[in-house]
């Protein structure tokens, strides 16, 4: 996810073919030193789905079909916003 | 003398606009390039569909991720609601002690589901970084994701990270009562229309509802 663009495929590849796996390892890493926050969302456990944070590639599920990149959380505004509708 | 002073001020500056001439012409050359890039960025780099675009995928990716419940949920009232705790709660049942209603753009209000009391506030954003001053926000529905797998994905850690409030500090409590009103009407209504789809789906069959060859 980029702030003002929404979705952006980084890099494409079969785990399974070692160069396309080095491929996927450094845009892995590239996005994690930029700072962001990797997850992979993970289907029906229990009932319902969620999604795990992952901090390396080798915690990456080996049969997982993506990973989103977003940016890393931060405190909000502490001041008071208008609200309401 | 004078002359000849006048003579050397001439050919000095004459030779030293030789020397200087490659490196003038090429910042000049620089300098036109730059102006009229800028030029072209005025005339094309705004698009006025860009920021709705992005939205829409947004959307997509959302409901790619979360349950179709969750999906629907979000479709019809513009909210999340998570309940908690997060890693081995259930998702639907009354029991959970907390949850939390997952607004785009605004922070986490935290509450208790059997009396709607309101807990806390988790003032949360997702800064770009690479560019720390001025930079554009995410998509509505990408604001809503990312709240999403930050919490499913690690809850302490988000809340951690989290300013906590009390509530009122940004959401209006009023607002929040309402939308849990509506909340738990789209429930009963969701849960009415699945057992009825249910039970229809179980109804013994007769002549008059079998299905024709």
């Amino acid at each position: 996810m980029k702030p003002g663009h929404g979705e952006i495929v980084l890099a494409e590849g079969d785990v399974e073919i070692p160069e396309q796996e080095r491929e996927l390892i450094e845009a892995f890493r590239r996005e994690l030193d930029a700072g962001m926050w990797a997850a992979v969302p993970t289907n029906d456990v229990g009932g319902r789905r969620q999604a795990e944070l992952v901090k390396d590639f080798a915690e990456v599920p080996r049969d997982a079909e993506r990973v989103i990149f977003f940016p890393r959380a931060a405190g909000g505004a502490p001041g008071r916003a208008a609200s309401g509708r | 003398m004078g002359l000849a002073l006048g003579t050397a001020a001439v050919v000095l500056v004459v030779l030293l606009w030789e020397l200087a001439r490659p490196s003038v012409m090429a910042a000049l050359s620089r300098a036109r390039a730059a102006w009229a890039e800028r030029g072209l960025q005025s005339a094309t780099g705004y698009d006025p569909g860009r920021e709705r675009r992005a939205e829409q995928r947004a959307r997509e990716l959302l409901r790619s991720c979360v349950s179709e419940r969750e999906w629907d949920m979000y479709s019809e009232l513009g909210l999340l609601c998570v309940r908690g705790p997060v890693r081995g709660g259930a998702e639907t049942a009354g029991e959970s002690p907390y949850a939390y209603l997952i607004y785009p753009h605004k922070p986490i209000v935290a509450f208790v589901p059997e009396s709607g009391e309101l807990l806390s506030e988790y003032c949360v954003a997702f800064p770009d970084e690479s560019r720390p001053y001025g930079s554009a926000r995410l998509p509505d529905s990408d604001d809503v994701l990312a709240k999403w797998m930050a919490l499913t994905g690690d809850e302490r850690r988000l809340i951690s990270e989290a300013n906590m409030h009390l509530p009122g500090r940004q959401v209006d409590p009023d607002r929040v009562r309402r939308d849990l009103a509506r909340l738990s009407r789209w429930e009963r209504e969701r849960s009415g229309r699945e057992q009825a789809g249910s039970s229809r789906a179980h109804a013994p069959q007769t002549p008059g509802n079998v299905p024709a060859a």
